[in-house]
């Protein structure tokens, strides 16, 4: 823990970028998503990218290592769906531990060869805890404003189940990410709380909220500064955002955060906003020059990409902020 | 003694206690007092307790956005009751809160006594929340227990001085509990000290007793201790308690509290549950008062209480008096006019009026002078939120009784003085209710508003055409052009009007308000018409503001720029927006309609079937049946009848506008100065070729109604509806039968207005108007239930109260087109040649289907059990061009009355 803290004291730290739009490249079939293991299983698992930790193993570990080549100082596992909640899609929910820990063990693997080889730029795997799909503070149901398809404790045992399997896989940081409700992001720190003192350790974690459009809030309609105030109260290594707004649209935000933080300010944007057709088209160029700002005006400690990003926009970023200093972090030790 | 360790000073951040809804909630040294608020507490509120009690969590709802309209900055919440399921009480309401932006924006507190209602509440709100309260009652493990819960689920706390002894009551317990509970919290717990509030007990004092004589004393002694020993902590209390042995005598018990106040949050209270309403201005506490009340809470004297008791007998004879206090008058002439039109008062006017053009040289200077004076209070304490339209409305009507008293003077001086210039007005408004549109309640109101705040207006009234709005801005050169209207057919005017003053180079702003209107209409559609401003005002204390950024020079040019812009991403929002919704073809949704499975005992044929005409109605029956809610809506006031005239901010408003109303509805109803009028019938009916019902009336043939079906694809299960599909098709040959109906209370009405306007009473004139309105919506209602239980009969043993009837708990529906469920004007036309509406009762239709008098409503009736109210939505174009075919006509005519429902394409 302490060394991710010095590192940040030190330098900008980079995270990777897309996972998704990585795997989308290898054009995998129903039949590549299931193996042989899963060849009988009752539900379509096409899509299922949580899956391929278990079935193509291989190419998860092959998209790490060009993050790590193209500079990323942390990776995150393949886990964006990996509760027992967002796998109910699938029937998966019994599998739930096993995908963490493996997702977390081949990053955790494909890190330790980059330190070897690099001991002065030591890797890290970042265990990723998604929003799941369904919200605490948020009706479903229009006509029932008072209904709620998911309870906190509902949340934090399955967001429990995950950080214990995360950690027992070898993850270094936990990122609670991409959070539309707050209160979904609340009973995953409460989990996490859970696990560390159960266990009697202490883990960096990251957190990062998603701002939805440009009303400048989250989906559960907090600003930017009352997502920080909700999420203080656990001892916290970042604070940031990702998805949704592209870099130059995270800007604002993120200058609230970074004036009202004492944490490590994160930022983990989409390369643009989607285009007319739903894809992402901004260039690593496009991309750097954007985060280009960020690095001027001192907000971040952390960056890196989410939808739409690749190696060569983590490359273009990483090249980017080695000649800029990080923000100044007065974090007590 | 144990005080937190300090960390070193390397935190940009310093140690506030932030707390957080959907926005923030910081609260510093400087901040000022934070006011909690606790009417949604159903130990200090009977209403919301009976409301919880009886379900009613909507009217619930309600009293919290109020509070928070009001200004509490946190609100308090408590559901400790024995009747109640206090934790499932809990969770729902909380819930409820979260789905209502303008409520959740502030912090929440939870507030129980037990430790499972508490958990519940956090378990379900995102933001920072305060929890109230724990304590050491139950010993050390527990309160370590809690407080460690508290701290994982995010919420700072309200400690109460209350340990295992019992609860503190003199300033040493006060000391010793919060110095142990404090240790603890940091120390062992590890709890923020600036998540930690203290409740240190305030207690009554001068309730006779020798050992309550330091209550309030020790509480004030005690914050300070606390805010001087126990670092970034805050201190809060139910301030009420207090003066609890005044019950009764409101002066005195406002007095005692603002005088606590004022010496708590000097000692370091930094927030608490303080009932506005109940608390006097420090400053405008008279001495003598001021002095027996600081007294008793400062326990200055032995005899305080007793001195405080013999006086407040004084001070409640006194406030008695007070409702006929004329003392004013005695002040100096400017404080008179400005108390008559900031009240409203206009019986002594005219004669104060006449007193200031006796000592100006000039009658021009009273109005500029002292009149202006007068009326720049009433703007600023509109604008501060301080004054309510009903209020303002009735200032105007003083202003123009001096106005009108005074203009043969000015005439007068015109003549001997020919070159004399009139006051200069702060711009020139046109106001206008576009063509084919009745309806000018709302525009009379922003015209009196913004006539208040010195513009000049020019008010062209209903129905007026676009080329004589385009004239008579030309010719008076005015400032700006607002148009009003409320049925949906004067969108499309609005959107013609901007055309055309684009076409004709116009570079005035241009207003748009009325019921039917919106910030996506106007943005969507009006804005990109017309490349100069054009802004969208939804109420009538917008305008002011809105006229004043508008006009005045410093501020325009941004403003203008900030409007478009607005507009602009707003637009592309909106746009983007429709897109995504997903919608079926006409062929596709006409396979998913309404299935209902027709029976011949679910079809009951009506008792009465033909026209009848009812003339002469006596509407004083109608008194029950008046829905009041809209009427407040319509002054601006917002909130439920009848909850709204026990509101805390409106409610004083409320009360005084509804006795006015009442005053002259009696009038009205007792000397029968309108006349109502209703026309209805009930025919055989059949649905045929899936989207239309055929009426046969007995003489005069088959008639066509045109229904229109939802496009919007549904979750599965749920059907698009279209009204048609109430009807038995004529395929299953079953007979069944449908109503319709038009009822009108509006008769008279103009002449009333005019009479009022010509007294220069806007009030009364928009007074009438309104209740013409609640009159024929009440007379709806009414005639609904006729048909129900005699005419139709098909529910003959029905009981229903009134508010059973607004909720819409009968069987059988009454849709009025132009309204969500049949959206499409044009069908008004087939209404009124089956029944005969304009031969029979006189009531007529405008260009744009309008009906006149304003004061009128038509509609159909279904009957079967099934049948429901919904909203079409949007609708695409293969259904217009259906639509089209089936009416005969062209499809551009089509397109045109549909506009407002048609899908975006572009």
């Amino acid at each position: 823990m302490s060394r991710i803290k010095d590192l940040l004291k030190e330098r900008i730290l980079i995270l990777d970028g897309a996972m998704g739009t990585m795997l989308q490249r290898y054009k995998f079939t129903e039949e590549d998503f299931r193996g042989d293991r899963f060849k009988d299983w009752p539900h379509p698992l096409q899509g299922n990218n949580d899956l391929l930790s278990l079935t193509q193993p291989d190419a998860i570990a092959e998209v790490h290592k060009k993050y790590f080549e193209a500079g990323a100082d942390i990776v995150e596992t393949n886990t964006f769906s990996g509760t027992t909640i967002a796998m109910a899609d699938y029937g998966m929910e019994e599998l739930v531990y096993e995908l963490n820990y493996e997702s977390a063990r081949i990053a955790k693997n494909v890190a330790d060869e980059f330190t070897l080889k690099e001991p002065h730029k030591p890797r890290f795997v970042a265990g990723s805890m998604g929003p799941t799909n369904k919200t605490a503070s948020l009706s479903p149901d229009v006509n029932d404003p008072g209904f709620r398809a998911v309870s906190f404790d509902e949340l934090r045992i399955a967001y429990k189940l995950q950080a214990e399997a995360l950690l027992d896989g070898g993850s270094d940081i936990l990122l609670v990410e991409t959070i539309f409700d707050t209160l979904n992001a609340k009973a995953a720190l409460f989990a996490i709380e859970e696990v560390k003192e159960e266990r009697n350790i202490e883990v960096p974690i990251m957190v990062s909220g998603t701002i939805t459009d440009a009303s400048g809030r989250t989906l559960s309609g907090q600003t930017a500064e009352a997502f920080l105030i909700s999420i203080s109260h656990i001892p916290i290594l970042s604070v940031g955002f990702n998805c949704a707004l592209g870099a130059k649209q995270l800007t604002p935000h993120l200058e609230v955060i970074s004036a009202k933080s004492d944490h490590a300010i994160s930022a983990h944007p989409n390369a643009g906003l989607p285009n007319a057709f739903g894809e992402y088209d901004e260039t690593p160029e496009q991309m750097a020059s954007q985060i280009k700002e960020y690095l001027e005006k001192g907000l971040v400690n952390i960056v890196g990409g989410c939808c739409g990003t690749t190696p060569e926009h983590i490359r273009a970023i990483s090249e980017l902020v080695k000649d800029y200093a990080p923000r100044e972090l007065l974090v007590n030790g | 003694m144990k005080t937190f360790n300090e960390q070193p000073t390397t935190n940009n951040q310093q140690r506030f206690l932030r707390l957080s809804g959907l926005e923030p909630l910081v609260i510093t040294a400087e901040s000022n007092f934070v006011n909690v608020g606790e009417r949604t507490n159903v130990a200090g509120s009977r209403k919301f307790l009976r409301l919880i009690k009886e379900d009613k969590y909507e009217e619930a709802l309600e009293i919290a956005r109020h509070q928070v309209e009001g200004g509490a900055q946190i609100i308090d919440i408590n559901m400790d009751d024995g009747l109640i399921d206090g934790k499932q009480a809990m969770v729902r309401f909380l819930n409820l809160i979260v789905a209502e932006p303008d409520i959740a924006r502030v912090p929440i507190m939870i507030d129980s006594s037990k430790w499972e209602i508490i958990e519940a509440g956090l378990q379900v709100v995102q933001g920072k929340c305060v929890v109230n309260s724990i304590s050491l009652k139950e010993g050390k493990e527990e309160f370590v227990r809690q407080a460690k819960l508290i701290k994982r689920y995010g919420a700072a706390v309200i400690i109460m001085a209350f340990d295992e002894v019992g609860q503190a009551d003199n300033l040493e317990r006060r000391i010793e509990i919060a110095e142990r509970s404090y240790g603890i919290l940091v120390d062992e717990v590890g709890f923020p000290p600036e998540d930690i509030i203290f409740d240190l007990n305030i207690f009554p004092v001068a309730t006779g007793m020798d050992e309550h004589k330091r209550n309030a004393l020790d509480f004030i002694e005690g914050t300070q201790w606390v805010r001087n020993n126990l670092p970034y902590c805050s201190v809060s209390g139910g301030v009420s308690n207090v003066s609890f042995s005044f019950r009764g005598n409101n002066p005195v018990r406002e007095a005692m509290h603002s005088v606590f106040l004022y010496h708590a949050i000097k000692a370091g209270m930094n927030m608490g549950i303080v009932n506005p309403a109940l608390l006097e201005v420090y400053d405008d506490i008279p001495k003598d008062l001021l002095e027996y009340v600081e007294d008793v809470i400062l326990n200055r004297r032995e005899d305080a209480t007793e001195r405080l008791l013999e006086f407040a007998e004084t001070v409640q004879g006194k406030t008695k008096e007070s409702k006929v206090d004329l003392s004013w008058r005695q002040e100096p002439l400017q404080d008179r006019i400005t108390r008559a039109l900031v009240k409203g008062i206009d019986q002594y006017i005219i004669e104060d009026v006449e007193e200031a053009r006796q000592h100006a040289s000039r009658p021009l200077e009273v109005i500029e002078g002292h009149l202006m004076t007068g009326m720049n209070v009433v703007g600023d304490l509109f604008g501060s939120g301080k004054m309510f339209l009903p209020q303002v409305v009735k200032s105007a009507r003083v202003m123009k009784k001096a106005v009108a008293y005074l203009e043969p003077f000015i005439e007068e001086e015109k003549k001997n003085n020919a070159d004399i210039t009139v006051g200069q007005a702060a711009g020139r408004i046109l106001m206008a209710t576009v063509k084919g549109d009745v309806h000018d309640i709302g525009k009379n109101i922003v015209s009196v508003v913004l006539a208040c705040n010195n513009y000049e207006i020019v008010d062209l009234g209903v129905m007026v055409p676009p080329e004589k709005i385009i004239n008579r801005a030309i010719e008076e050169k005015v400032d700006i052009i607002g148009l009003s209207g409320l049925i949906t057919p004067s969108l499309d005017e609005m959107v013609f009007l901007a055309k055309e003053m684009e076409r004709q180079n116009f570079d005035v702003p241009l207003l748009i308000g009325g019921a039917t209107t919106s910030k996506a209409h106007t943005a969507v559609k009006i804005d990109p018409m017309y490349s100069q401003s054009v802004v969208h005002v939804h109420d009538a204390s917008r305008a002011v503001t809105v006229v004043g950024d508008l006009l005045q020079k410093e501020t325009s040019e941004t403003y203008k720029k900030s409007i478009k812009l607005d507009y602009e991403s707003f637009r592309e929002k909106f746009l983007n927006r429709t897109k995504q919704k997903e919608y079926l073809s006409l062929q596709e949704a006409r396979t998913n309609k309404l299935q209902i499975e027709f029976k011949e005992e679910d079809i009951y044929k009506p008792n009465q079937l033909g026209i009848e005409v009812w003339d002469n109605f006596d509407l004083s029956e109608l008194k029950e049946f008046i829905d009041w809610t809209p009427f407040f809506r319509s002054w601006d006031l917002h909130g439920k009848y009848p909850a709204i005239l026990e509101d805390e901010v409106v409610g004083e408003q409320a009360n005084e506008l509804f006795h006015d109303a009442q005053k002259l509805l009696k009038k009205v109803l007792d000397e029968r100065l309108l006349n109502g009028k209703a026309i209805f019938g009930l025919f055989p009916a059949n649905a045929i070729d899936e989207d239309d019902i055929e009426v046969l009336s007995k003489g005069h043939g088959k008639f066509t109604f045109r229904t229109l079906r939802q496009q919007l694809k549904k979750r599965d299960g749920v059907p698009n509806m279209a009204l048609a599909d109430f009807i038995a098709p004529k395929a299953i040959g079953i007979q069944d039968y449908m109503g319709c109906f038009c009822v009108t209370a509006g008769f008279g009405t103009q002449e009333l207005a005019t009479a009022f306007e010509k007294n220069h009473d806007d009030y009364g004139s928009i007074m009438i108007k309104a209740l013409a309105d609640r009159l024929a919506e009440a007379f709806a209602e009414y005639l609904h239930k006729e048909v129900r239980t005699r005419y139709w009969g098909y529910a003959a043993k029905e009981k229903l109260d009134n508010e059973a009837l607004i909720d819409e708990k009968y069987k059988g529906i009454r849709p009025a087109p132009g309204y969500p469920a049949c959206p499409d004007h044009l069908e008004k036309l087939t209404i009124w040649e089956l029944l005969g509406v304009e031969e029979k009762i006189g009531v007529t239709l405008t260009e744009s289907l309008a009906m006149w008098p304003a004061a009128s409503v038509s509609g159909y009736y279904f009957g079967h059990h099934k049948s429901k109210y919904f909203g079409l939505g949007k609708i695409k174009p293969d259904q217009v061009e259906d639509y089209a075919k089936r009416k005969n006509m062209g499809l551009e005519e089509a397109k045109k009355w549909l506009a407002p429902n048609l899908v975006d394409v572009d």
